[in-house]
């Protein structure tokens, strides 16, 4: 497709494949030629891996961006001589928002392609789906999204946020002083894994802090719900006694009707805000924004971020937007996206540092790994495979981008288990670890042990 | 009327002002100096709050962020956005030679105590509730209603006193009330029960139930019962009348959404499983027109809905035209056959919207369709619903004449009844069937733009219109007008019935749970529907 960058779009397993091979290497060559790439072209392989992010279907609006970053770090990662002298050479996959198409689509880059590692995968459903695929043949995911945490693989290296790196605090905010000492809160998603599970956390975060059964309302929606009238309802009378906050996990375009249905019947951000854990700048570029201005979300990233990293990233960004084609009102940066450009430096950094493409030694690598963000320094936790991270409250402007109302003084630590609903449980992959642990009569038992 | 409008835009101005940090008008030195002296900073905060003083606004940001700095221990100087220092009527710190000047020495941050925090902010939002706009300036008073501090009351008395809207001032009033329920008087007390007794607002049934437990004096005991009695006692009706409207509005989003099924499928007898994407297609169109509105037209854009409402009638009902011409007249009488192609045909329409559209495209509803009209106080009632449920009768009452009353309609129902008696007639049944069908297909696309402006515009949007539809006409019987107007009626209101009766956290998918269970019952006893045609007459329609 993109002879410069030697991109390839696989298709369906061919006898062709020699052929294509010779035609990526004489692409590569031939830009070495031209002189394209600065470094000499080396002789040995290129190092292949695999992008695994739906182009079509439901999920493209939210995963086609993620695609482009992550082609851009590799281009940026290749410009600099790749890794152990080779070229990182991209095998993208299309899963189609299906997803059992996504555990074939990774079972075919790791066993046919080869690839050393893979960055994709979107919703907590995909990701469940192409775990068993990863850890029986020992492949390496990067997967960049938050999500309600409750695994800790180690084939998996998790860049987004765990609940207590976005949900918690963002409830902190609400019952802060200059979030509003919010004391009631009405909880509302759609009717899959990660909002039930981030609720039942939250549930117990908030009467951990004195919030009373009686003031937390709890509601769940099947996905493309698109009637609110009496949920609104319900959510405007209870707004009436004052002090509350509504905290938004409705996925994808349910929150339309949702925000339509919360403006017209008069639901203010100032009488009664909402916070959202689901929707960036990039999704929010395609909703009508007017009715959202004035709520709130929790994210680590935002693009109107003013640090002189952020603002070299969006530039060369739109450069790349540029050159692809992309339209200038689509290209946007969002938290997933920026998850999705770091970590594939983190590889390439955790390779180098290994001397090796051995996932094993690659994870070993990995270990306390730190790597330059937009947003600073960003770091790997030394033993659970999440990262740790700033957060950032942002107010929803008009114009579809973040006011930035708070952030955390520091980095926040990964708790991939969350102490309230699992107390004492953790993970280590360091040194002997297995994964995730109870700590029973001060003693580690090990889930996998267990089963 | 010229003083009202001075006021606002002196308040205007003031507010613009603030967010900028420069005023005009003279700053008092000693108050803004006590500010910087940590004992006397509370003092001076209370006395700020009670008495805003538009010329300290940007004083008391600057203090709020940790701008504010003294120098030489004499002079307040404030660090500005740009990241100079400028003194307190604005005029930046210059040194001799006339350059921006940033003292090392003999600078120092004016703290603020992490307790008098509270108060710079009500200082802050003082200010606002007496100069700024008129959203702001309720929210603030609503705000302040929550904070059970009753030393806001004179602050708030006053801004009630000058406030010129209506609304605001009686949030305004309603706040006051409610801090007065704090009064240690018991008199004062029994007064804010009895007002809120007699507006029954709402907003301080919470605060009223708390206080039943902690009141000791048993008049203000009974008072409190009797004032959460009546507003109970309002809430109750006032939720009927919302659950009466929740029905109506989704009896008439089903109405018009099977309306075009209803002619399809319940005259024609032609299963069209593309009816929700030909729904889809009008959503589009809306898309489209708003698009096509925004940059070429962008001073009118409110106006595209009008032009998109029509032009999603005819050019769904072209695309409709063309697919009888095309396709379906040669299936007539192979009900399975045209139900596979109209599947397909739904298919490929949907794959073909998200290539050319992507996902997740949407319509803002035009500015005259945002909000709603506050029946009561506390319920609101959308108009972009109001429009819908108008929309929805006028179709119906179009689509009776045209049926029942017109020449055409004649004819029409004649083919369905009997095609080869009305041939024999001189009636060309083929021209009928094709604009028989445009018909219904046109009314899609029509309900698809209406409900554009409630709902989501994406390619799959069809599939949760379908069920629905057919579920509507088939249980108001095949064929039948005044059927489906009942059945939507019927579904809509049980539904909107059902969800609050069920409650839980999950209400909304066992209401509709509930519903197809009730539409299963009612089938199995009533298998034809409300209105089942009549035997020797739907003997001519199965073609």
């Amino acid at each position: 497709m993109r002879a410069g960058s030697g991109v390839r779009v696989t298709g369906k397993a061919s006898g062709r494949g020699r052929w294509r091979l010779a035609a990526v290497t004489s692409a590569v060559a031939l830009a070495g030629l031209l002189g394209l790439s600065i470094q000499p072209v080396q002789a040995a392989d290129p190092v292949k891996v695999g992008i695994l992010h739906s182009l079509s279907g439901t999920m493209a609006i939210s995963e086609a961006p993620i695609k482009e970053v992550v082609l851009m770090a590799i281009d940026e990662i290749n410009a600099a001589g790749g890794v152990l002298g080779r070229k990182v050479e991209p095998v993208i996959e299309d899963p189609a928002s299906d997803w059992p198409l996504f555990a074939e689509k990774a079972k075919k880059l790791l066993q046919e392609d080869k690839v050393a590692t893979v960055f994709g995968c979107w919703t907590s459903v995909s990701r469940k789906s192409v775990l068993p695929v990863f850890e029986q043949n020992n492949g390496l995911l990067f997967y960049p999204v938050q999500y309600e945490g409750e695994e800790c693989s180690k084939n998996v290296i998790y860049t987004g946020a765990t609940i207590n790196q976005q949900a918690t605090p963002a409830v902190d905010y609400l019952m802060s002083s200059e979030g509003g000492n919010k004391k009631r809160f009405y909880l509302i998603g759609t009717d899959y894994v990660y909002p039930r599970t981030t609720n039942k956390i939250l549930r117990l975060y908030l009467q951990k802090k004195g919030v009373k059964e009686a003031d937390i309302q709890e509601e769940y929606t099947p996905f493309h719900h698109q009637d609110y009238q009496t949920i609104v309802g319900k959510i405007k009378s209870f707004c009436a006694g004052g002090d509350v906050a509504v905290i938004n996990t409705i996925n994808g375009d349910s929150n339309v009707p949702f925000f339509k249905e919360l403006a017209n019947q008069g639901v203010t951000a100032d009488s009664c805000p909402s916070i959202s854990f689901s929707f960036a700048e990039v999704e929010l570029q395609t909703l009508d924004v007017k009715p959202l201005a004035g709520h709130l979300a929790s994210w680590n990233y935002y693009m109107s971020l003013k640090t002189p990293q952020n603002i070299k990233w969006i530039k060369s960004y739109k450069e790349w937007c540029a050159k692809h084609n992309i339209a200038d009102k689509q290209c946007v940066t969002d938290d997933p996206m920026m998850h999705a450009y770091i970590h594939v430096h983190l590889w390439a950094k955790a390779v180098e540092k290994a001397g090796s493409t051995d996932v094993d030694k690659v994870l070993k690598a990995l270990e306390g790994l730190e790597v330059d963000s937009p947003v600073g320094k960003y770091k790997v936790d030394e033993k659970n495979h999440h990262t740790w991270k700033p957060v950032y409250i942002g107010k929803i402007k008009a114009d579809g981008q973040f006011d930035i109302v708070t952030k955390t003084n520091q980095w926040v630590a990964p708790e991939p288990w969350s102490d309230l609903t699992y107390p004492g449980r953790a993970c280590d992959w360091s040194g002997d670890g297995k994964g995730s642990f109870d700590m029973v009569d001060g003693k580690r038992a090990w889930l996998s042990d267990k089963k | 009327m010229w003083t009202t409008c001075l006021v606002l835009l002196f308040s205007w101005l003031a507010a613009g002002a603030l967010g900028v940090r420069h005023t005009d008008a003279a700053v008092p030195h000693a108050l803004v100096m006590d500010l910087a002296t940590p004992a006397k900073q509370r003092e001076a905060l209370m006395q700020l709050r009670d008495l805003p003083d538009p010329a300290l606004g940007g004083v008391l940001q600057a203090l709020k962020e940790g701008a504010l700095y003294l120098w030489q221990e004499e002079t307040l100087l404030i660090l500005n956005d740009a990241g100079t220092l400028i003194d307190l009527d604005n005029k930046p710190l210059l040194d001799s030679a006339g350059q921006p000047l940033m003292p090392t020495e003999r600078l120092e941050q004016v703290e603020l105590a992490q307790a008098h925090m509270p108060l710079v902010q009500r200082a802050l939002e003082a200010l606002e509730l007496l100069a700024s706009e008129p959203a702001k300036r309720k929210a603030i008073a609503l705000r302040w209603g929550n904070l059970q501090d009753v030393t806001l009351i004179p602050t708030l008395e006053k801004a009630q006193a000058q406030e010129i809207e209506l609304a605001v001032k009686a949030v305004m009033a309603e706040t006051v009330q409610k801090l007065r329920l704090l009064d240690p008087s018991p008199q004062t007390r029994q007064q804010a029960i009895a007002f809120f007794g007699a507006t029954r607002a709402e907003s301080a049934l919470s605060r009223l139930k708390d206080l039943r437990e902690k009141e000791q004096d048993p008049q203000v005991h009974a008072a409190i019962t009797q004032a959460v009695q009546r507003i109970e006692g309002y809430l109750q009706m006032r939720n009927a009348v919302a659950y009466l409207f929740n029905g109506l509005s989704l009896a008439s989003i089903l109405l018009i959404m099977s309306l075009g099924l209803a002619i399809t499928f319940g005259l024609m007898g032609i299963i069209n499983m593309a009816h929700g994407e030909m729904l889809m297609l009008g959503s589009y169109t809306a898309y489209v027109v708003q698009e096509f509105f925004a940059t070429h037209f962008s001073g009118h854009a409110d106006t595209y809905f009008l032009i998109a409402l029509p032009l999603s009638l005819l050019d769904v009902g072209g695309v409709g035209l063309l697919l009888e011409r095309a396709l379906l007249r040669f299936l007539y009488g192979r009900p399975l056959e045209s139900l596979l192609v109209t599947w397909g045909i739904g298919l490929v329409l949907q794959q073909g919207a998200r290539l050319y559209f992507g996902d997740q495209t949407s319509v803002n509803s035009p500015t005259w369709l945002r909000g709603g009209w506050e029946m009561m106080p506390g319920l609101i009632l959308p108009y972009s619903r109001l429009f819908i449920i108008g929309l929805s009768l006028v179709c119906l009452v179009v689509i009776y004449w045209l049926l029942y009353r017109s020449n055409t309609g004649l004819k029409l129902r004649a083919v369905m009844q009997n095609r080869d008696m009305a041939s024999c007639m001189g009636i060309s049944a083929r021209k009928v069937d094709t604009l028989t069908f445009a018909l219904g297909t046109a009314l899609a696309g029509l309900a698809g733009c209406a409900l554009s402006l409630i709902g989501t515009v994406d390619p799959e949007v069809g599939k949760t219109y379908i069920v629905d539809s057919f579920m509507v006409v088939v249980l108001g019987g095949v064929g039948k007008l005044l059927g489906t107007v009942l059945a939507s009626f019927g579904v809509g209101m049980s539904n909107k019935i059902l969800e609050p009766a069920i409650g839980g956290t999950a209400a909304a998918v066992y209401a509709k749970v509930g519903i197809l269970v009730l539409v299963i019952l009612f089938l199995q006893l009533k298998p034809t529907g409300l209105f089942p045609a009549k035997e020797r007459l739907s003997a001519g329609t199965v073609r």
